[in-house]
């Protein structure tokens, strides 16, 4: 396994928002997490690199401990996160924050122009807007920078968590066309979605999420014969 | 005309000298959201490294430099003992640990070294007038502007092309995310904090230049007008701190040259007043900060 999460809770205050969850993915994988709003799938992703605090349970990435490693060590080995809602960093032109995707070490700086012309032909659409404020980029665009400064890092393993929100189905299309343009070239996958549909179709495996717990595991196949996917979605299960 | 255009250039010297402190102040407000009270200290540290450098016989030139390298060293030092043990407790709690940094340093200072002035005479050089385009204008004013503008230039260099500069600035719109780049938290406080010390220094050269003496609260009035040129700037804003440097430095001067004799006592209080109404009109500053994401 290359990314193992092992009965974490988190708890922010009295609120008790991840209850014992386990998940594992494995190297080359895309694994989709779903669940409603609230469920705690952000939670679990943040835990995961150190941003949400985690009262319990472990993190192992690539068979080594990494819950108590700060978040820039963890993603200096070789897991990252594009966070919900994008995050860039506006004031910054889209050339910068590309260049500070790839900062974390002495090689991947020396390979940053490299990389920085791999991520525009990834994204086509960022070319002409090297010099322009990430902060002026249509919502798509934006996604699409979140993304390709995370892949500056030439992470093992992204953790995505809602990549299509907010944008236009055209634009959702070309970031799950994405998605699996990446696992072709190696990049093991964690996708928090609320699109059921477009994750079940990229995805090998998923689990669900509800109030905090695991209410459903399996491949794909499995969640989308049963009917057990709709019900648990509705609480129903 | 030529007392007007000397008056300027008073203005820009001594409004230069407040950008750098208001700088420093701003740089670490961005990246910690903590108004450094011990920000004026470094100043003084730097007096004294001075003071002591020419008593241990060291040339000029070189007393300067360390003086510099002081304040800078002393900021980073600051920050490891005073903030980074209190970096998860709020922000009123650091507010406090500068409170604390400053008083003990004023004591130290007090106590070890003497609460009198202490001499550092400015060099020869800088204490004739020299003559720009017809005008008589004082050295120390010339240097002081020039070491400003150099100042900021090498900042702009730093925070647009380097990668630690380019870190700092993503620091200070999103600090988590910046560590999800794997940047190391720690350094990009280090460094704002170096940078907050540098210009300390640097602006501590140029206010002993016009007093010619260091005493243990030589930092204290310079950094209270910062503060205000901080806030009048926009807190948190770095080119509203240069903004609100420069503004403070032309009310000041204007007001000393141009307010009849019978109303200089209240110098202080109509510069103060003009500051709040600027404020009235712009709460967040002339400059504000741009929104920070977080
Ligand atoms: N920083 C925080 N402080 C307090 N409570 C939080 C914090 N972050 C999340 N929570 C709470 O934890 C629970 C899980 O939130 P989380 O963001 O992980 O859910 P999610 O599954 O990602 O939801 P969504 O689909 O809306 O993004 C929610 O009840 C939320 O209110
Ligand atoms: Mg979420």
């Amino acid at each position: 396994m290359l990314l193992e999460v092992r009965d974490l809770d988190v708890r922010y205050g009295a609120v008790h928002a991840v209850r014992g969850v386990s998940l594992a993915v494995e190297q080359g994988e895309i694994v989709a997490l779903l669940g409603p709003n609230g469920a705690g799938k952000s939670s679990i992703l943040n835990a995961c690199l150190g941003l949400a605090p985690r009262s319990g349970g472990s993190v192992t990435f690539n068979g080594a401990p990494i819950s108590r490693l700060p978040t820039e060590i963890i993603v200096r080995r070789g897991l990252t996160l594009t966070p919900e809602g994008r995050r860039v960093f506006p004031h910054l032109t889209v050339m910068e924050n590309l260049k500070i995707g790839a900062a974390a070490n002495a090689k991947l700086r020396r390979e940053t122009a490299g990389r920085v012309e791999e991520m525009l032909a990834l994204f086509p659409a960022l070319t002409d807007r090297r010099t322009q404020l990430a902060g002026t980029l249509s919502g798509g665009e934006q996604q699409m920078l979140a993304i390709a400064r995370s892949l500056m890092s030439a992470p093992q393993a992204l953790l995505l968590d809602e990549p299509s929100l907010g944008l236009a189905p055209n634009i959702v299309d070309q970031i799950f066309d994405l998605i699996a343009e990446l696992k072709r070239r190696g990049v093991t996958i964690l996708l928090v979605e609320q699109n059921v549909e477009l994750s079940l179709a990229i995805a090998d495996r998923g689990y669900l999420l509800a109030s905090g717990r695991i209410a459903l595991a399996g491949t794909t196949a499995e969640l989308k014969s049963t009917g057990r996917l709709e019900r648990a979605y509705l609480g129903i299960a | 005309m030529d007392l007007f255009l000397q008056q300027v250039v008073n203005a820009l010297s001594l409004g230069g000298t407040y950008a750098l402190l208001a700088l420093g102040l701003a740089v670490v407000f961005s990246v910690l959201g903590l108004i450094n009270f011990a920000h004026g200290e470094l100043m003084t540290l730097t007096g004294y490294a001075i003071f002591f450098a020419l008593a241990a016989g060291l040339p000029y030139p070189v007393a300067l430099v360390l003086g510099v390298l002081v304040a800078t060293a002393s900021a980073v030092v600051m920050e490891r003992v005073a903030f980074r043990p209190l970096r998860n407790s709020n922000a009123t709690v650091m507010l406090l640990s500068s409170f604390a940094v400053a008083a003990m340093l004023h004591v130290l200072f007090q106590n070890l070294i003497s609460a009198r002035p202490k001499a550092i005479p400015a060099p020869q050089f800088l204490m004739r007038n020299v003559e720009v385009l017809g005008l008589q204008i004082g050295a120390v004013q010339l240097v002081s502007i020039a070491v400003t503008a150099i100042s900021l230039l090498g900042l702009t260099l730093f925070l647009r092309r380097s990668t630690l500069g380019i870190a700092t600035r993503a620091a200070a719109s999103d600090f988590n995310i910046t560590r999800l780049m794997g940047i190391n938290a720690n350094l990009v406080i280090s460094t704002a904090f170096a940078i907050s010390g540098l210009l300390a220094g640097i602006a501590a050269l140029l206010w002993l230049f016009q007093r010619g003496s260091v005493d243990p609260l030589m930092g204290f009035l310079p950094v209270l007008k910062a503060f205000i040129a901080a806030v009048l700037g926009g807190l948190g804003s770095l080119s509203g701190a240069v903004v609100g440097g420069l503004l403070l430095g032309f009310i000041e001067v204007g007001l000393r040259a141009y307010l009849p004799d019978g109303m200089q006592a209240y110098r202080e209080a109509i510069g103060l007043t003009i500051v709040i109404a600027v404020l009235f009109f712009y709460p967040s500053g002339l400059v504000p900060r741009r929104e920070a994401v977080r």
